[in-house]
């Protein structure tokens, strides 16, 4: 299926990159202390003699201070306050990294998560050029990208792993978050906040290119869709507009222009149906067009009954929106 | 007389049934006072006064702190044991990629049921059902102060998780997370009446929580044996006490919440709406400002059970006492300034953000303390290795790596990558189980003698404990890796492509081999029971106070209230101390109220009498709650049976009133 990464151990841009460093340092100093601790157990356990419970107990101690014993303690509690100021040190500068970014020259997307989809608004200083597409974000590597994030029903969180840690997308709290990909290539993210029904299959896929490609992209979903050619294509339009697809789709172009669905301008150009749920082919688009409530129970797509030929004119339609 | 008569009675048979009515002595104006030894009529006396009532009502009316303590801990082990098999049930989801066996609807209650039970329907009660049987034994005391209104809250606690799984099963089990955040739980996405069986239980359960924990203060407070002052007070109680303050301070805030969320279902106000100017994030503040905590109030039991085991294990008292105490008070302190870590991912302003990772940092201080005083301890001392041991030997391995990982997400930048995935889950677990549960066993293993009278089979234990810890390590240890490679927490299913299935598949064996241990729990716990050996007063050789009564203790506890002059009373006593106070009615339910600091007997205390009332007002709270979840007008008309029941409760009578009479006598 789609090859993408999502690994939080192999970052793919400057902020994951940064809290990867900072893992790294946060395991190497847990796992000293780990095995310092366990030693030290390990130690006591093998030194101590062994007795039974009805051995008298030493209450010496009740009466008389330890300062040997005593030393010792303190100094652990000194040096795991020490390390803890280091790690705490980590994390700040960490958190500075993450905050200075640089943001010039940024790509502005405007992201709205819905119940389970994601709707992406490509911002730009020239109305005409801003043009939004679903679930699958492309982005030129090496230039940052700002993407406002807001919630439109229940709290949803944006988590690309291989880019960046996570931002939750709160209904009337508007938010940010800023990342740069620095290799190419196609990382997976997902919802990261419980939503309901389908929060398990509410994916996301940022696909990093070369800046020529991006451009390249970007024009192409500028436009409108393509006019049908075939008669197959034009039927296939017309079961487009005629049934209730056009309730909620939007097709540029066309008098489709509904926005509580994903906008389809340009549906056949994604990898994916239904926020990763099935891969973007013929088949999986018919399977999926006819009963969505199989893959995705509980979507707000509802079930169609078309005619063989209309779902095949239909799909002839929908794979020239590219 | 013999020292020895009141605190260990060597093979005492315990006191049976008294020929003559104390109370008939009483009328005819003979005074039988506490203070001689097992056997004599004193004992009797208190044997006559303090015993239930045979029978179903003389169950439904008890308030012995030891039955209902019992009760709370078999009750919550029930939901423990339920609450595993939703996780069971979860696992075998999970195992395999695109597994057909659970929908969402199923599984978002599962976890949604799993989460819940085990906060608020396990892990919650039954430490406070422990404590509840032990600290008046350990305090030296005959009863709760509020022994009605513990009884009350524990009928509030059963019938709320009751109608919670009762819910469950009639598909209306919550579905919104443990959490419940709003929108989702709010009324316009939570439809249905699953929330609002959710939310009742929160009110039922907090209510119980902030009753036993007020009760259980006053206890530790006023009602300490002679010469326990402050400074001799053993670890447990501390941690009851902190515990017990700190319930009182943060479960007001999730019950606020949790009204809140019910009057924006029930009555369309506007709190969490942000299209009418109300907010979504004040539901999370005020979720997590008692969320956080709650940990904390699970985890500080769990650290007095530690403190008590090791010592008892390791021949000697424990090794700097004053500096857990303290680390205990300030665990309980930074607990309130953690909770926005819950919250990194949300837009809050970042510098507030580093404050709160500067106090998740902080707060390992205190845990660090004490893991190193216990590690001093079984050092210095002489090991008799044990179950209870071999529990709080696992909880030291799991605990301190929960502990790390806790301080890897209590950093904001990491927390943004390791927030809601598999990363926490495998934190959570290693914490809450590993800090909470194995302690818990631990405490299982080392209180069973004194609560049944018999010893648990040591044998068993030891595979319960060698395959929990096998398992529990194989279940949760590769969700670190998956939370790493992106899987997010609460997912019902995940693609094959995506890489997470061996490493699930791997965490549901483990859940099997946790699943065997527990079985093995319970076939230990039933053949003890059975044909256990019979346990002394003081099986293990331990030196607080609820080892110098018999096993299981009678209902009065002690034949006559022990003074203490130590830290470890039944360790070290000298010759020259008096070692109990007489002269208490053993005709009516007396005992005695100490001061703070220094315990000093101040006043005599007439405990309360058994009555059914608390059962009746608990039933009377949960129809109301229920009628309100229903429709609004239940919300006034279902206060009328609540009334009533508590004006009963509280009517004299004239037998009471009596009885209080008499004892105004000069002795």
């Amino acid at each position: 299926m789609i090859e993408a990464l999502h690994d939080v151990q192999v970052p793919a841009g400057v902020q994951a990159q940064a809290i990867a460093h900072l893992w790294q340092w946060l395991l190497a100093i847990c796992t000293l202390v780990f095995v310092a601790v366990m030693v030290a157990l390990a130690i006591a356990l093998k030194r101590a003699p062994r007795a039974g419970a009805d051995a008298a107990p030493d209450v010496s101690s009740l009466w008389r201070s330890e300062p040997k014993v005593a030393r010792v303690v303190w100094i652990a509690v000194g040096v795991s306050t020490l390390l803890l100021l280091v790690l705490l040190g980590a994390s700040v500068f960490t958190d500075r990294a993450l905050a200075q970014m640089p943001l010039a020259d940024g790509l502005h997307i405007e992201l709205t998560a819905y119940d389970w989809w994601w709707d992406a608004r490509y911002d730009d200083a020239e109305p005409s050029r801003i043009f939004s597409t679903a679930n699958e974000l492309h982005v030129p590597v090496g230039r940052p990208v700002v993407v406002s994030l807001a919630g439109a029903d229940v709290i949803h969180s944006f988590w690309v792993p291989s880019l960046h840690g996570k931002k939750d997308l709160i209904p009337g709290r508007p938010t940010t978050i800023a990342f740069r990909a620095d290799r190419p290539g196609v990382y997976r993210g997902q919802c990261a906040e419980f939503c309901g029904y389908q929060h398990a299959h509410m994916a996301i896929f940022v696909v990093a290119e070369a800046p020529d490609d991006y451009e390249r992209w970007a024009a192409r979903q500028r436009e409108p869709a393509p006019e049908p050619v075939t008669g197959a294509q034009r039927r296939g339009r017309d079961v487009f507009l005629g049934r209730s697809c056009a309730m909620c789709h939007a097709v540029n172009g066309t008098t489709a222009q509904a926005r509580r669905a994903p906008d389809l301008t340009h549906v056949a150009s994604r990898m994916t149906l239904a926020a990763g749920t099935l891969v973007n082919t013929t088949s999986q688009r018919a399977a999926w067009i006819l009963d969505p409530q199989r893959f995705k129970p509980g979507a707000h797509m509802p079930p169609e009954s078309f005619a063989p030929d209309e779902l095949t004119a239909l799909n002839a339609y929908l794979e020239i929106l590219k | 007389m013999n020292a020895d008569a009141y605190a260990l009675p060597a093979g005492a048979a315990p006191p049976g049934r008294s020929e003559r009515s104390p109370h008939e002595a009483a009328t005819r104006g003979e005074r039988v006072l506490d203070g001689e030894g097992w056997g004599s009529a004193a004992a009797l006396a208190l044997e006559h006064t303090w015993r239930d009532r045979p029978g179903l009502l003389g169950w439904l009316r008890t308030n012995d702190h030891k039955r209902i303590g019992l009760r709370f801990v078999v009750t919550a082990f029930v939901f423990f044991v339920a609450a595993g098999l939703l996780a069971a049930v979860m696992r075998a989801q999970l195992a395999f990629p695109d597994n057909p066996l659970v929908g969402p609807d199923l599984y978002n209650q599962l976890f949604t049921m799993h989460g819940t039970t085990m906060m608020f329907i396990f892990a919650v009660p039954v430490m406070q059902g422990m404590a509840v049987y032990l600290v008046p034994l350990m305090a030296g005391t005959r009863n709760t102060a509020f022994p009605r209104m513990t009884a009350c809250a524990y009928w509030l606690y059963l019938l709320g998780a009751l109608s919670l799984w009762i819910g469950f099963a009639l598909n209306t089990g919550g579905d919104a997370g443990w959490f419940a955040y709003v929108p989702l739980a709010g009324p316009q996405y939570g439809i249905g009446k699953r929330t609002d069986v959710w939310n009742n239980l929160i009110n039922l359960t907090e209510a119980m929580g902030l009753m036993v924990a007020v009760d259980l203060a006053t206890v530790i407070f006023k009602m300490r044996a002679p010469g326990m002052s402050l400074r001799r007070m053993p670890l447990f109680l501390w941690a009851s006490l902190v515990t017990s303050l700190m319930i009182i301070f943060a479960m007001p805030s999730v019950m606020l919440a949790a009204n809140l969320a019910q009057f924006d279902r029930t009555f369309a106000t506007h709190f969490f709406n942000p299209s009418e100017g109300g907010d979504v994030l004040i539901w999370q503040h005020l979720f997590w400002f008692f969320g956080h905590p709650e940990v904390y109030f699970i985890f500080i039991p769990a650290l007095g059970f530690v403190s008590s085991i090791i010592p008892t294990f390791a021949r000697r008292p424990m090794f700097g006492h004053d500096a857990v105490v303290l680390s205990l008070v300030a665990t309980g302190f930074l607990a309130f300034g953690l909770w926005v870590h819950h919250m990194f991912a949300t837009n809050l302003p970042e510098l507030g953000k580093s404050f709160f990772t500067a106090m998740s940092y902080m707060i390992a201080i205190p845990t660090a303390v004490q893991i190193f005083c216990w590690i001093a301890t079984l050092w210095t001392g002489r090991i008799n290795l044990r179950t209870p041991l071999l529990y709080v030997l696992g909880f030291f391995a799991i605990l301190v790596l929960g502990g790390l990982t806790g301080i890897m997400v209590g950093s904001v930048p990491f927390d943004l990558q390791a927030h809601d995935s598999y990363f926490v889950v495998a934190h959570l677990h290693y914490v809450l189980l590993g800090g909470a549960v194995f302690p818990l066993f631990g405490a299982f293993f080392y209180w069973f003698p004194k609560f049944t009278g018999r010893m648990m089979g040591e044998r068993l234990g030891r595979w319960q404990f060698t395959l929990f810890f096998i398992g529990f390590n194989v279940a949760f240890f590769p969700m670190h890796i998956l939370g790493l490679a992106g899987m997010p927490r609460r997912i019902y299913t995940y693609a094959a492509e995506t890489g997470w299935g061996p490493l699930n598949l791997v965490a549901t064996i483990g859940a099997v081999v946790i699943a065997v241990s527990i079985l093995l729990f319970v076939i230990n716990v039933v053949r003890s029971l059975a044909k256990g050996e019979a346990a002394s007063a003081d099986p293990w050789g331990a030196g607080t106070l609820e080892w110098a009564t018999l096993s299981p203790p009678p209902a009065f506890n002690f034949v006559a209230l022990p003074v203490v002059a130590s830290r470890e009373p039944l360790w070290a006593r000298e010759a020259d101390e008096p070692t109990h106070v007489r002269g208490l009615s053993a005709q009516t339910r007396e005992g005695l109220v100490t001061t703070v600091l220094d315990a000093r007997p101040d006043v005599r205390y007439s405990y309360p009498t058994p009555t059914i009332w608390p059962v009746v007002a608990a039933i009377t709270v949960v129809g109301w709650l229920f009628w309100s979840a229903m429709t609004p007008s239940g919300m006034f008309y279902g206060l009328i049976p609540p009334a009533i029941a508590f004006i009963a409760w509280y009517w004299p009578t004239q037998k009471e009133t009596a009885e209080q009479l008499l004892l105004e006598r000069r002795p």
